[in-house]
């Protein structure tokens, strides 16, 4: 699978300022049905888009394609299909102060950013986000890792230099774990 | 030689490479499947061309999406229908040995994993299913991972995977009677939090873990995802061994002697060191229900619904304001006397036949409360057949329980097993996110026997109190 690569990007910024926000939140099981990675999109954040008041439905969010949340997103399940939603529904990046494990490998197997900045950096960045009134925008700059915005905010970021090479170059992993075959077949002898 | 941890040695044993950038590919003995994190990866190898490295290492089952009533085919949920033969097909065309619907040692992967003596000390186990920390409680190292993932091991036998760090949970003393090991694990989820243990691998210590059973150790090890951690592990020792003898795909007579010698070295070394410590008085915890929407939320039996102004900081007034809204509780109630409308013995946290023993001890001779709907799910159809061979079923059906076919069934709510909108539920599963057993569902985890008496009382209630 290629995927585009994640080097400089800038776009528009959603507010999502909960902690703690699930992979079943993000993707209900009712839709974990499917046999393919696609189809996810409109489902995303399925439960709470019931809702009016919900931050992805208020007209400032429309078209947003970079997510600012809380610490712990992506906890729980496993579910890549968490990944394939947001990342349909058009995010290529989120912003929080942590992830869950599991779900910060899914993002950088998927082309998506997942960006940890301080906690006080991500309450400046909710902060310019609705004063922005939908208008607001970053640039993640993957290579000097750094966020900015064109009023002043610049924050550094650190990502495992392997995943960050992931995105940067938009891997296919399988392809170049299959380069090792040969240590792979020699570990397999040592142990039979 | 600097001493090392459990799971150094693990590691160290599976390390095939290092990457010049950090992280190393690792090995992977046991590659678990089923058929809701599969289908994708399958796909994925089918249009590259590439096969399963190792199919004799890989064992497939399903469990997420199956009925736990009637499972005659064709299923009734035509989209279910398709994910199950999409894994027939994928299984049949890659080799790869499936236990089915139709199979007697069908279950939840995690039950059925350990029941067949796959899961071994010293292996790393990989599943696309966070709980796959279960299987950590044999000593291995065993993680959940994205269906990106499991594509890749399919292809490959090996997970690229950067060093996680490590904490020590001790458990000191003894655990008072009513206590479970889902109490242990639920009182250090609620001490250390939900992203306590966040890139870390946890290793439970200490006398009141060494005094668990193997299904016991299993529950603690199950949840250590709950606390944010990559793993759970415990120590194998002579219950473990004792557990492993003679199943069916242990290690076999001839071999069984050198292996567990091999076995006894994986405990880590005195003087190891650990990333973090943390350390909790077993003799202190009490029953522990959730109050909330993640299972850090969590008090014992006899505590209160909180009041969001005792929190600290903005964020937590917040979330337990949000997660009271979702609960419809209110600060100060006692949780003893919240009445429930559902009952859920089951999942891959405390579905095994100690599990249904243990509910069934309280709900013989006793009766489902009134407009109390309480299903039994066992982990495995082996679990339902021991069960059945015990006489749990008639227990459990004479006091009005449902007892049903194995399956994840309502932990996750993928079948017809829902919760409807506002249903509050005493569940013996490991989640209680907003929606997880049904949407507007309302879910309480507890122990099994805190859940059997919560059905017969039909309110939450401290199961010390029955004798």
């Amino acid at each position: 699978m290629t995927l585009t690569p994640f080097v400089r990007y800038s776009g528009k910024c959603a507010a999502l300022p909960r902690a703690d926000v699930d992979t079943d939140q993000i993707i209900p099981k009712q839709f974990l049905k499917r046999v393919e990675r696609t189809g996810f999109g409109p489902a995303l954040f399925h439960d709470w888009r019931s809702n009016p008041a919900f931050e992805l439905n208020q007209p400032e969010a429309k078209d947003a394609t970079i997510l600012i949340t809380g610490a712990n997103f992506g906890c729980g399940s496993s579910r890549e299909h968490a990944v394939w939603a947001l990342a349909e529904y058009g995010f290529r990046a989120i912003l929080a102060p942590s992830f869950a494990d599991i779900f910060t490998a899914n993002c950088c197997q998927n082309g998506v950013a997942p960006v940890r900045l301080s906690g006080d950096g991500i309450d400046e960045l909710l902060r310019r986000c609705r004063a922005g009134n939908g208008a607001y925008r970053v640039t993640i700059d993957l290579e000097a890792q750094r966020v900015t915005d064109d009023a002043g905010f610049s924050a550094a970021f650190a990502m495992e230099p392997y995943r960050r090479e992931m995105l940067l170059r938009g891997l296919d992993e399988i392809g170049r774990t299959l380069l090792e075959e040969p240590r792979i077949a020699a570990f397999e002898k040592t142990r039979s | 030689m600097t001493p090392r941890t459990l799971f150094d040695k693990v590691w160290d044993a599976h390390v095939v490479h290092r990457f010049p950038e950090g992280p190393a590919l690792l090995y992977v003995d046991l590659h678990l499947v089923h058929e809701v994190t599969s289908p994708q990866a399958f796909e994925g190898l089918r249009q590259a061309g590439r096969r399963v490295r190792r199919p004799e290492r890989t064992v497939a089952t399903v469990d997420h999406n199956v009925p736990t009533g009637d499972r005659t085919l064709p299923l009734d949920d035509p989209i279910a229908a398709t994910q199950l033969e999409a894994l027939a097909l994928n299984a049949q065309a890659f080799g790869v040995e499936l236990f089915d619907l139709a199979s007697p040692q069908q279950g939840i992967v995690h039950v059925i994993g350990p029941e067949l003596g796959l899961t071994q000390p010293g292996m790393v186990v990989v599943c696309g299913d966070s709980h796959t920390s279960t299987h950590g409680a044999f000593g291995a190292f065993a993680l959940g991972i994205g269906t990106s993932e499991v594509e890749h091991v399919l292809a490959t036998q090996c997970l690229v995977l950067s060093k996680p760090l490590t904490m020590e949970a001790r458990f000191t003393g003894q655990r008072s009677a009513g206590v479970t090991a889902k109490d242990l694990i639920l009182a250090l989820i609620g001490r250390i939090g939900t992203a306590g243990a966040a890139g870390h691998v946890l290793e439970y210590t200490g006398d009141a873990i060494a005094a668990l059973s193997m299904e016991e150790r299993m529950t603690v090890c199950n949840m250590s995802i709950e606390a944010g951690a990559r793993a759970g592990m415990i120590a194998p020792d002579e219950t473990t061994f004792a557990y492993l003898e003679g199943r069916a795909r242990a290690p076999s007579n001839r071999d069984w002697g050198r292996t567990v010698v091999a076995w006894r070295r994986l405990p880590s070394d005195p003087g190891a060191a650990y990333d973090r410590r943390v350390e909790l008085d077993a003799a202190a915890v009490a029953p522990q229900v959730t109050w909330g929407t993640n299972p850090g939320m969590v008090t014992d039996i006899t505590g209160y619904v909180p009041n969001p102004a005792d929190f600290a900081t903005p964020a937590e007034r917040q979330a337990v304001e949000r997660a009271l809204a979702y609960m419809a509780l209110t600060p100060g109630t006692p949780l003893e006397g919240l009445p429930i409308e559902r009952v859920f013995v089951g999942s891959c946290t405390n579905a095994r036949i100690e599990d249904l023993r243990a509910a069934a001890l309280v709900a013989r001779g006793r009766q489902v409360a009134a407009g109390v709907r309480a299903m039994v799910v066992p982990g495995s159809q082996q679990v339902k057949a021991q069960g059945e061979r015990e006489g749990l079923d008639r227990i459990f059906l004479e006091a009005g329980f449902e007892w049903r076919n194995a399956g994840c069934s309502m932990c996750l709510g993928m079948n017809a097993d829902v919760l409807r909108r506002g249903e509050r539920c005493a569940s013996t599963s490991n989640r209680n996110f907003e929606g997880r057993q049904g949407a507007g569902g309302r879910t309480h985890l507890m122990s099994p026997a805190m859940a059997a008496a919560a059905a017969v009382a039909g309110r939450l209630v401290d199961v010390r109190e029955w004798s």
